[in-house]
């Protein structure tokens, strides 16, 4: 008896929590499908009285979506392509190539983790500056071609590969390239296929960066896009809902077809050797 | 036994560093692999901590800004001028706020649900771990607009939740005491799936022996909990402070987007006093000054941490 009671508490709080979690976000599914000024009426509906896509076409027609859209696309996929091939070469060089001083390099790097972006962002914005890309793709890629925490993700996980595999395959004749290309990639799949989300996610979600490097309206990301439209939409509710939408819809699409390598991701990046 | 284990250590520690050295033909490839990330990070991070270092010492500003030989080199003039910033200190007790009130809420609440997820009694605990991590793969900036209509003053649902309630209506982002709260409510609900997670992992990891010895011994759920769950979580909880603490100081797009600083400056954080005074006025010398601030924060509240976790665990 005590403990049907103590389960029936127990699914009490988890769904009140999950309905909790929830209801932001499924408002704003809700109210983007609402004719203007249905949100702002009290009481407040939960569900719309008369179901509309004004909104979404006037984000791709009237306010030029779609180029912040593909914009954010482009941005997150070349990112996150080139910082792939850049960690997982240098995560493979840590954990699997022998050189003077690459202890002492790892460690620098790792080290260097607890400096907070914010600091390197005038300096770099200078030098985007003087190279003539501030405003330009170049100007949020460049700086998101390598990361440290990209580099730790892999080496760890390369470090796991035992040498014997790789040592069959130099004597067999293949070079250091060769075994990169043909043993370290395709065991370190599953790493990759984690890093990959992260830096892709991480690339979309990314505000503070894009809003320094984009000036101009055209380059905005829809982060960036989105902001300055919900400054200037304040009365909008609905039409800053369906934009909310487009922004957030893509990754937890994403999410939640790879959840498995996301979370097993996290617990990587987590869990201390 | 102890000491053959030490031998083994030293023999291995032998062998790797032996191998360190490697061969010439070997050192071309390592650098073929390694060299690009290397150069990226070196001359797009290293690079500019380096300058925005140099910067802090400058009066750089947006004059500077065509010609950079207009800067003048001005000692320590912007650090005590930051602490002379009325302004700054505002921004630093919030950005406090914000930590030791948001950090610990959201890890508390992170563990309450890992742990509810976690029972044995709950099934179905892929579906609530998923709706639980929802918020945190949204983009901060579109909930942060979402968040804002929710904490409407006239039409938003937590107002209206509250009426049902008896509670009378409050301008959550427009009240001075209320802004701040406001934000950390959004932060923990944003946040706290991603270290659920980590705390699932860790509650897996005690084993069923311990609780039951505990429960032979008659310890209660409480005591179960205080003497075998949270000792045993330990390394976690303090990963998962210094992650969170981390984060938290870098609070920017949450009151960027959804109060500006204000009312009355009640949310300006740190970050945001950065953008504002580097990116908005172009006093990019002062501004670097202010980052470097928040890197000696940052890095001496994780030290206290560190330090007062180990000194718990001894």
């Amino acid at each position: 008896m005590r403990k049907i009671l103590l389960k029936s508490a127990l699914y009490a709080i988890l769904v009140i929590g999950a309905g909790i979690t929830l209801t932001p976000i499924l408002w704003m599914l809700s109210a983007s499908f609402m004719k203007m000024g249905e949100a702002n009426t009290f009481p407040p509906h939960f569900l719309p009285h008369h179901l509309t896509l004004e909104h979404y076409i006037a984000l791709f027609t009237r306010l030029s979506l779609a180029r912040y859209v593909f914009n954010s696309l482009l941005l997150a996929a070349i990112v996150t392509l080139v910082s792939l091939l850049l960690n997982s070469m240098a995560g493979y060089a840590f954990a699997k190539l022998r050189f003077p001083g690459r202890n002492r390099i790892f460690k620098t790097l790792l080290a260097a983790m607890v400096i907070p972006a914010q600091v390197t962002m005038l300096p770099l914005f200078l030098m985007l500056n003087k190279m003539g890309l501030i405003n330009t793709y170049m100007g949020v890629i460049i700086p998101g071609m390598a990361s440290i925490f990209g580099i730790f993700l892999i080496r760890q996980y390369a470090l796991s590969i035992p040498d014997s595999l790789l040592d069959a395959a130099r004597i067999d004749g293949a070079s250091d390239l060769r075994v990169y290309v043909s043993v370290i990639l395709p065991l370190c799949k599953p790493i990759l296929i984690t890093l990959a989300i992260f830096t892709f996610m991480g690339t979309w979600n990314d505000f503070l960066w894009p809003l320094i490097v984009m000036t101009d309206d055209s380059m905005y990301t829809l982060p960036v896009a989105l902001a300055n439209l919900s400054g200037e939409h304040v009365q909008d509710t609905e039409l800053m809902m369906a934009g909310s939408v487009v922004t957030i819809l893509p990754v937890m699409l994403l999410f939640l077809s790879l959840q498995k390598y996301y979370i097993s991701g996290i617990l990587a990046g987590g869990v201390k050797e | 036994m102890k000491g053959n284990k030490e031998q083994m250590a030293k023999a291995r520690f032998k062998i790797v560093s032996r191998r360190e050295e490697g061969t010439a033909s070997s050192l071309l490839a390592s650098w073929f692999f390694l060299g690009p990330a290397l150069l990226v990070i070196v001359v797009f991070f290293f690079l500019p901590v380096l300058a925005a270092f140099l910067m802090s010492f400058t009066d750089f500003d947006i004059y500077s800004l065509g010609n950079f030989q207009y800067a003048r080199l001005i000692g320590l003039r912007n650090y005590t001028q930051i602490f002379h910033d009325p302004l700054f200190w505002k921004a630093l007790q919030n950005t406090f706020y914000f930590v030791v009130v948001g950090g610990p809420l959201s890890i508390a609440v992170s563990l309450c649900a890992a742990m509810l997820i976690h029972s044995k009694l709950v099934k179905y605990k892929g579906v609530f771990r998923v709706v639980y991590f929802a918020p945190v793969v949204t983009t901060l900036v579109a909930v942060a607009v979402v968040w804002r209509f929710v904490y409407h003053p006239r039409f938003g649902l937590l107002n209206y939740a509250f009426g049902l309630l008896g509670i009378s209506p409050v301008d959550w982002l427009g009240d001075p005491f209320w802004a701040m709260p406001a934000i950390i409510v959004l932060a923990v609900w944003k946040n706290f799936g991603y270290t659920m997670i980590i705390f699932l992992a860790g509650l897996q990891n005690i084993s069923e022996s311990l609780y039951e010895a505990a429960r032979i011994d008659g310890a209660s759920a409480w005591q179960q909990f205080k003497h075998v769950t949270l000792p045993m979580l330990a390394p976690t909880t303090l990963f998962i402070s210094v992650i969170t603490m981390i984060g938290y100081f870098q609070l920017f797009a949450e009151p960027y987007v959804m109060t500006q600083g204000g009312p009355l400056n009640r949310t300006l954080s740190i970050v945001l006093l950065m953008y504002q005074q580097g990116f908005r006025w172009w006093n990019m010398g002062y501004s670097a000054a202010l980052a470097f601030v928040l890197f000696l924060v940052i890095l001496a509240a994780s030290l206290v941490q560190f330090r007062i976790q180990k000194g718990e665990a001894a």
